[in-house]
């Protein structure tokens, strides 16, 4: 490819930009002493930093997972900076926060200055390993609602995080899941009171933006009995030679009767059109359904990273309670994609759906991988999985990988799966309207995911929309 | 106008026109008859310019721009619209916004002004209403689930909306009851005028009873064999191919 063609190619990612702002960085490299530094730095009480060390132990002596259908040369974890944070003092209010900052965000399209905000939705941003502003607080905080940074809320809301932090993702659930017991930075922290149903969207907005720098942000949302939140999380990073790691962990807790919706637009820099570059997506992330009646639905579209290894999963622990997995994966050029779901179902009349849409372009590989478990106490538990993949292009490879376990023979399991590409007359037909080769590929890719994106909030679904066009950009003719 | 010089197509290695000649004047509507197989599907598609159909030999003008070198989307932009004999489904592609993407998109390229949401609904409902569609029609997926009826009147749908200047029609009236054909045959004939022309593809004369043509062309083995006026199609419904082809 010609140097030109690579720069249009990269173009495309249009967050790629870096933010030149003082920083402050600890030492490369990953021991005691940095947990220690990391603990103190966010003023942490003892039973936090005692949770770290006792996480970063663990760690030393896991090891990475290599059931995935990924492939990508060692990570050196001493190489790595394990906090970066702009170097001015932590705001206290939004007039506080660094004007170069408040670009950044507007430059991304998330504008902090809550008049300009978009209606209805609270956004908490998180700069590299720190949150530096959060909106809508005072609004949220008339109804009950907490939302704040996850490191002040470790400091004001103590018996909530020590409750419920790491018990729905304990640390030793996996290796990246200890790593970032042991170095989280910064993240959400959301509680909604018994009863209330949250009255605006939240929303996290994570940039990474400094070099060789992890991100490993952790986010814990708990919803009380009769309580009901919808929350989305965005992400880019700026375009870099170097792969970046990303290792987040999200816990979800819904008590009886509660309804949460965590909605992803993963747009992370996905490295060049020759596979250099990009982001390590190795998240966790898993709600427990604990109450009964409640529900937890997870929506994810997953267009960036050059690598993606996430399974959003429920534990479906309360009678009667539902767990949603709502899937869009779409990878182009080098980019690799392990994703897919976990659906445990322990508790009675416990039903889950997952929908899966793959999209593969280019040289990229996309596997979806699912597990549904259903064990011998969920009598009447009811699974639908339907997994969909859609291929542009002869280089390009998607695998469905669905794993089934009942212990219950009252269970009902339906799994359905279909592999296709787009085919010459659908782009013919659109294209003999006028449309462009593109602008086709983008309608018809659009209209096969259709039944996931309606998932999302109205606003970001558009988003979502033009996201999946602009992935696409090149990959056909 | 349309020009067709000495066009030879082929799939593959299957030579599918073997030199077709044909010009369709401006204000014209002409019927292209044959039997299966003759290669009217095939003509329609390179005129609008489906991959894999292989140009061999011709050429073919419309308004004096060479039709050939153009991708699809420039035909359609250019005028030529066809209506398929089988119409494809868009799965997850709700109607209204693909119409109003196609409709943006040709208007773009003939550098009119796009339609916004409001003014297209205008414009496709009074459409729909033309066609006696049901107005659920704007919601539905593109052809997904509708009958073959349907399908055919939402290609007259598109036609409307496109306002092309000249209009392909596949076996439109293939499929459809009494009701649906005059509606289709009204929909054509309502673009009529002087910069308006069509090739109406069709095995039936009951068709061109109702959009009278100015002139009937018989298609087989790739060539058009024999041409005359709209009396040509009675002939044709009385005794079939077989004695054309010696002639
Ligand atoms: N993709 C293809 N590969 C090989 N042969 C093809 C292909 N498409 C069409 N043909 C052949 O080309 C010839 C002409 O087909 P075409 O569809 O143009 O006929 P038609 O005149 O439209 O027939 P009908 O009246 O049945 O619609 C037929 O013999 C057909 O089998
Ligand atoms: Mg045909």
């Amino acid at each position: 490819m010609s140097a030109s063609m690579q720069e249009l190619a990269s173009a495309k990612y249009q967050y790629g930009f870096t933010t030149d702002i003082l920083m402050e960085e600890f030492p490369r490299g990953l021991s005691e002493d940095i947990v220690r530094l990391i603990s103190a730095k966010k003023s942490e009480p003892a039973w936090m930093l005692e949770w770290r060390l006792k996480a970063y132990r663990l760690w030393l002596r896991m090891e990475e997972p290599d059931w995935a259908h990924i492939s990508h040369p060692p990570i050196d974890y001493n190489d790595l900076y394990y906090y970066a944070a702009p170097a001015r003092e932590q705001p206290k209010s939004l007039d506080d926060v660094d004007p170069e900052l408040l670009r950044t965000y507007e430059k991304l399209g998330i504008p902090l200055n809550e008049r300009a905000a978009l209606a209805g939705v609270a956004v908490d941003a998180v700069f590299d390993s720190v949150s530096v502003a959060t909106t809508f607080r005072e609004t949220l905080s008339k109804s009950g609602v907490i939302f704040c940074p996850l490191s002040e809320a470790v400091r004001e809301y103590p018996e909530l995080v020590r409750k419920y932090l790491g018990s729905v993702v304990p640390m030793h659930d996996n290796y990246f899941a200890a790593l970032n017991s042991a170095v989280f930075s910064d993240g959400s922290f959301v509680y909604i009171p018994k009863g209330v149903r949250c009255p605006m969207e939240l929303s996290t907005y994570f940039r990474i933006n400094a070099r060789n720098t992890g991100q490993f942000e952790r986010t814990l949302i708990i919803a009380d009995d009769e309580a009901s939140v919808s929350y989305l999380e965005g992400c880019t990073a700026p375009m870099r030679d170097e792969n970046q790691l990303h290792a987040a962990v999200v816990e979800l807790v819904a008590l009886d009767s509660a309804k949460i919706k965590y909605s992803t637009v993963q747009n992370w820099y996905p490295g060049d059109a020759d596979g250099r570059g990009g982001i390590y997506n190795f998240v966790t992330k898993r709600g427990a359904c604990r109450g009964r009646d409640s529900k937890i639905s997870w929506t994810q579209v997953e267009t960036g990273s050059a690598i993606t290894w996430k399974y959003p999963s429920c534990v479906l622990l309360g009678e009667g309670s539902v767990g949603e997995f709502y899937s869009v994966a779409l990878t182009n050029n080098h980019q690799q994609a392990d994703t897919g779901t976990k659906m445990i179902h322990i508790g009675r009349n416990t039903t889950s759906t997952i929908i899966s849409k793959g999209i593969s372009a280019g040289k990229s590989d996309n596997t979806y991988r699912g597990l549904v478990k259903i064990l011998a106490s969920a009598s009447g538990a009811r699974n639908f999985t339907q997994c969909d993949s859609l291929l542009i292009g002869n280089e390009c490879g998607a695998h469905t990988v669905p794993y089934i376990e009942s212990r219950n023979a009252s269970a009902k399991v339906e799994h359905e799966a279909t592999t296709s590409k787009i085919a010459e007359d659908q782009l013919f037909y659109c294209r003999s309207r006028g449309l462009s080769q593109e602008d086709a590929v983008g309608l018809i890719v659009n209209g096969f995911c259709k039944d996931v994106l309606k998932e999302l909030p109205m606003e970001f679904a558009v988003e979502a929309q033009k996201l999946l066009s602009v992935s696409l950009e090149g990959s056909v003719g | 106008m349309l020009e067709i010089k000495n066009l030879h197509a082929r799939i593959g290695d299957k030579e599918i026109l073997k030199g077709v000649n044909l010009t369709v004047p401006d204000g014209e509507i002409h019927a292209i008859m044959g039997p299966n197989g003759a290669g009217k599907s095939t003509l329609s598609y390179v005129l609008s310019g489906r991959d894999g159909y292989e140009v061999t030999q011709g050429e073919v003008f419309y308004n004096s721009q060479d039709v050939l070198a153009l991708a699809p989307e420039d035909r359609a932009a250019a005028g030529i619209f066809l209506a398929f004999q089988y119409p494809v489904e868009l799965p997850g592609v709700g109607n209204a916004n693909f119409l109003r993407t196609a409709v943006n998109a040709v208007r773009r390229k003939r550098g009119e002004a796009e339609m916004d949401a409001v003014a297209f609904l205008k414009v496709a409902r009074a459409a729909i209403k033309n066609l006696s569609m049901k107005e659920d029609f704007l919601k539905r997926n593109v052809n997904v689930g509708f009958s073959g009826g349907e399908k055919k009147r939402n290609e007259m749908l598109q036609m409307a909306l496109l306002q092309p200047g000249l209009a392909i029609l596949d076996e439109t009236d293939s499929g459809l009851d009494i009701d649906a054909l005059k509606i289709v045959a009204d929909g054509v004939n309502a673009l009529r005028s002087a910069r308006f022309a069509a090739l109406v593809i069709t095995h039936y004369q009951r068709l061109l009873d109702y959009i009278v043509p100015d002139v009937v062309h018989v298609l087989v083995g790739g060539r058009i064999i024999r041409s005359g006026s709209a009396a040509l199609a009675l002939e044709l419904e009385a005794h079939g191919y077989t004695g054309l082809e010696a002639a």
